[in-house]
Formats: structure tokens, sequence, C-alpha cells
């Protein structure tokens, strides 16, 4: 049983990336603050589409080690793993502004 | 024109029967307008724009429960609360001024109140919640003078009147059901708001909390923190006092233990799914709450059904809000694309939650966590060490408080 869940998780990302929606998916619980699609409507929130893959990457990691202060980024972001944060990153950096 | 407007629709909706067999595009029909059917209904038209979104929503104007304590403190108006449904007509989705009264799971149908029948291949039913008056004795014989404003609308203005016109001095009595109820931390902002108030209109009055719970069920520290350095002596805390009865002719609340007077009696009653999930069967759990898939949000009871937000039987961790069901909306969304496709859904859904409690006009407090499904024990769970509360209220947060509200709109309709 345990092997068989093992082999089913690992199956995952496979099955996210064969989809094409691996990203999508998990960026739209970002979008509740930032705005659908990254597009926030608000100034006190960045909006996320646009940015470079490389530097929101950066950006959670800064909040996940706590390198980077926030008032709840850095709960959030602990709670993506780092091939979500890259899945989530490659999302956002492909939208338009 | 009402009249005119409902024949216009009857005849851009095939109604049961009317639709080519097959022939015609897959067809999902969302029941309620909320925070979980209208994200629900935006994000499908978004992803997969060949689906047919068809919306049932009783009201012509979305009011938000979130931020309706502000309108309750005098801190934000009705209108800033209020937004229409245009945005999703832009994106497709067929916004229908109805009221879902029946749904006939075997021949995929919802009946609604003006006779029309909507066939579906996949239903969405996002009801909220319904009251369950007769667990406080009194309480229909009091209306309309007994609110519970749990229900952003009429009662959150007749509440705002009810306060405005109370004479200083006096005591608002605010009853809170046990757990689950829809927005845990709502009833300790609210005694926020309301204090608030009162410490620049009345100030000799009086907020007296009566929680059926042991304790402050969400953010206990600094809600507590809150009442003693901003509203210091004027807010009262009793817990493990759950109100059983009331009465407006005597304007007195009834515990197991005590009768309390009040000057405003603000009786929130214990609360199930939403009375369509009732009627359609999808009440799982203790005769109030809806078990579902966490991977797709369709219904334990009924195939091809998903319920969404405050009506599901909430998993561990889970809290009835506002941002919690635009997340179930998102995941379903998704789901019913895969499923109506034959494809398998996403086995790994993500969903976050962020809650904002203004504690005055401008300063916020907040509860977040992160919940990723757990294939090993088929639910989905908060993800141990992320999540948390505030460090302290601040003034900063009340910003992005603020800024959330105005997202997460966005983010469900337009």
């Amino acid at each position: 049983m345990r092997f068989l869940l093992t082999a089913v998780l690992a199956a995952l990302p496979s099955w996210a990336m064969a989809q094409g929606t691996a990203g999508r998916d998990l960026a739209a619980s970002c979008a509740q603050c930032h705005g659908t699609q990254g597009r926030s409507v608000s100034t006190e929130v960045a909006p996320l589409a646009g940015l470079s893959k490389e530097h929101i990457v950066s950006q959670m990691k800064a909040f996940k080690e706590g390198a980077r202060p926030a008032t709840v980024m850095h709960q959030l972001a602990k709670g993506y793993s780092d091939q979500q944060i890259e899945a989530i990153a490659g999302y956002f950096a492909a939208q338009k502004r | 024109m009402r009249r005119r407007e409902f024949l216009k629709l009857s005849a851009a909706l095939p109604l049961a029967g009317c639709a080519t067999a097959g022939a015609s595009r897959a067809r999902v029909v969302v029941i309620g307008g909320g925070y979980g059917g209208a994200t629900a209904s935006k994000y499908i038209r978004m992803w997969d724009p060949a689906i047919e979104v068809v919306m049932v929503e009783r009201a012509d104007v979305f009011t938000s429960c979130p931020i309706s304590n502000l309108v309750l403190g005098g801190n934000r108006s009705m209108q800033e609360i209020r937004h229409g449904y245009d945005g999703l007509r832009k994106r497709g989705v067929q916004v229908v001024r109805d009221e879902a009264t029946a749904v006939d799971v075997a021949k995929k149908t919802v009946k609604l109140a003006r006779g029309a029948e909507l066939r579906y291949d996949r239903l969405i039913v996002s009801p909220a919640v319904d009251f369950l008056f007769d667990e406080v004795q009194g309480y229909e014989a009091s209306q309309p003078t007994v609110l519970h404003a749990w229900k952003a609308g009429e009662q959150t203005i007749a509440l705002r009147r009810q306060l405005e016109a109370m004479k200083d001095g006096g005591v608002y009595v605010l009853s809170i059901p046990v757990a689950p109820y829809r927005c845990p931390p709502g009833p300790y902002e609210r005694a926020c708001q309301v204090a608030h108030y009162f410490k620049r209109a009345k100030p000799r009055s009086k907020v007296l909390l009566l929680d059926a719970n042991p304790d402050v069920t969400s953010k206990g520290p600094l809600f507590k923190r809150a009442w003693e350095e901003l509203y210091k002596g004027m807010i009262e805390y009793r817990g493990n006092s759950k109100v059983v009865g009331v009465e407006a002719k005597s304007m007195a609340v009834r515990t197991d233990f005590d009768t309390i007077k009040g000057d405003v009696l603000n009786v929130v009653p214990p609360q199930r799914a939403g009375d369509i999930a009732l009627k359609a069967g999808l009440i799982t759990h203790n005769n109030r709450w809806c078990d579902v898939d966490w991977r797709t949000l369709e219904s334990k009871a009924v195939k091809d059904v998903h319920v969404l937000g405050d009506a599901t039987l909430s998993a561990s961790g889970m809290p009835k809000s506002g941002h919690m069901a635009n997340a179930h909306a998102k995941v379903c969304a998704a789901a019913v694309i895969e499923l109506l496709s034959g494809r398998p859904p996403n086995p790994n859904p993500v969903m976050t939650n962020t809650c904002y409690s203004f504690v005055s006009d401008r300063e916020v407090i907040h509860v977040a966590s992160v919940h990723q499904y757990d294939a090993g024990q088929d639910t989905i769970l908060p993800v141990k060490g992320a999540g948390g509360v505030s460090g302290a209220r601040s003034e900063q947060e009340g910003a992005y408080g603020w800024s959330w509200a105005r997202n997460i709109w966005a983010d469900m309709l337009a």
C-alpha cells in the first residue's frame, strides 16, 4: 500500500505537466489577494503578472527562509514545495502585465 | 421590463427536453452567485469558453459578508460591499435571476421558482448556509426585532439602524453559536466594529458577547488584546454561554443559566448547508453539512453534483470563509473542465485561506493557512509549519485587508 502511494505521488508532477495546467491551478490560489492571473486591482499588493520567473522564485524563497520580512507571505510561502513555486512563477512570468 | 427580461431569458435558455441531444455544448449550471458560485462561473468560462455556464442567483447584485461588519461600525457603506454581475455576463456567464427550488438528480435538471427547468451536465451548488431557527426558542416570534445580520444585505442595514437608535449607556448583545458556523472570526470582529462606533458616538454603551463556545474560536489572543487596549471596559466576553431562547417583548435572551437583557439583541443562530442542498439530498453529516471529494468538490452523495463553500463538511483546519469558498470554486472549476472532457482531474489540488479582521477602522489582524491534498488520507489538510496569525494588529494589514476585498471581489466578479 505504502509503495503504491509513493508511486502515485511520484507520478503527480508528470500528470500536471502533461495537462499543462499545474502552474495555472496553483497560481489561482494567489489570485484572491494578487488578482486574477496576477493582475492586482489595488496598489497595495504587487501585481505578479509579467514578473520574471527567477524574481518570483527568489522572493518566495526569501519569504520561506525569513530573509524577506512580511506580514503574511512568510506563512503562505512555507505551504508550497520548491517545485510548486517554480510552476507558479512560470505561470505568472508568462502572463501579460 | 421584468417580464420582457424573463421572456428573453426563456428564449435564450434551452429548457430541459428542448436541447438537441448530443449536439449541444456541455452545460454547467451553478446555483448561487456568492464567493463560491460566482468564482466557479467565472473560472470555468475563463479556462474553457467552450463550456456553457448558467448561474442562478436570487439577488440582482452581490452583497459581501466580509467587510459588512465595517458597515455596522459605520466605517464602510453598503454601496462599497455591493457589486453587480455584469463582469460575469461579459465573460459569457448566463446570469439568471431566479431561485432554484428543486434538483432532479436522475433527470439532471434544476427547477426554478418561476417555472423554468434547466438541464445540466454538471451542477455546482454553492448555497451558503441557512439557519436552524428552531434551536433558539422564540426566534421566529421575535422578528423583526431580533436580527442575525449573518447574511449581508437588508439585515445589515436594519442592525445598523438599531445601533444608531440605541441610547447611550445601552447594551448590545451578540450571541455566537457552537462551531462550525460561517466566518469563525466574524463575531469577534463585529464586537470590535460595534465598540468602535460606541466609543465615538455613545461611549457609555457596552458590547456583551455570549459565546456558545468555551473560548474565542479564532485569533483569540489578538482579539482579546484589541478589546483590552482599544475598547477597555466596553466589551464583556462570556464563554460557554449558549443562547437557547429569545424574547423581543422583554428584550432578553436566555442561556441555560441566565436571562440577560439588552437594548439591541443580535442573535446568530446555528447553521447548516443552504436549503437547496437539503432538497437536493446533498447533506451527508449531522443533518447539516455536505461531504465532498476534495479533489473535485463533487458531492459524496450525488454524482455529477459539486458543492462549494460554507455548505461543505469542512476538512480539518478549514474555516467556512469567503476566501475558502473562492478556493473551493477554482479547484472545482478545473476539475469540472477535465471531467467534462473525459480526462482525470488534478489529483493534487492546493488551496489557501487568508481571513482579515478589522479590529478598528484601520487596524487589522489575519489568520492564514495553506491546504494540500493528501492522497494517503484521502482528504485535504493544512500544511504543517505553514500559515499562522499576525504578530500584532497593524494599519499595514489594514491596507492589505481592504486590498484583499477589492481583489477577491474582482477575482469572482470581473
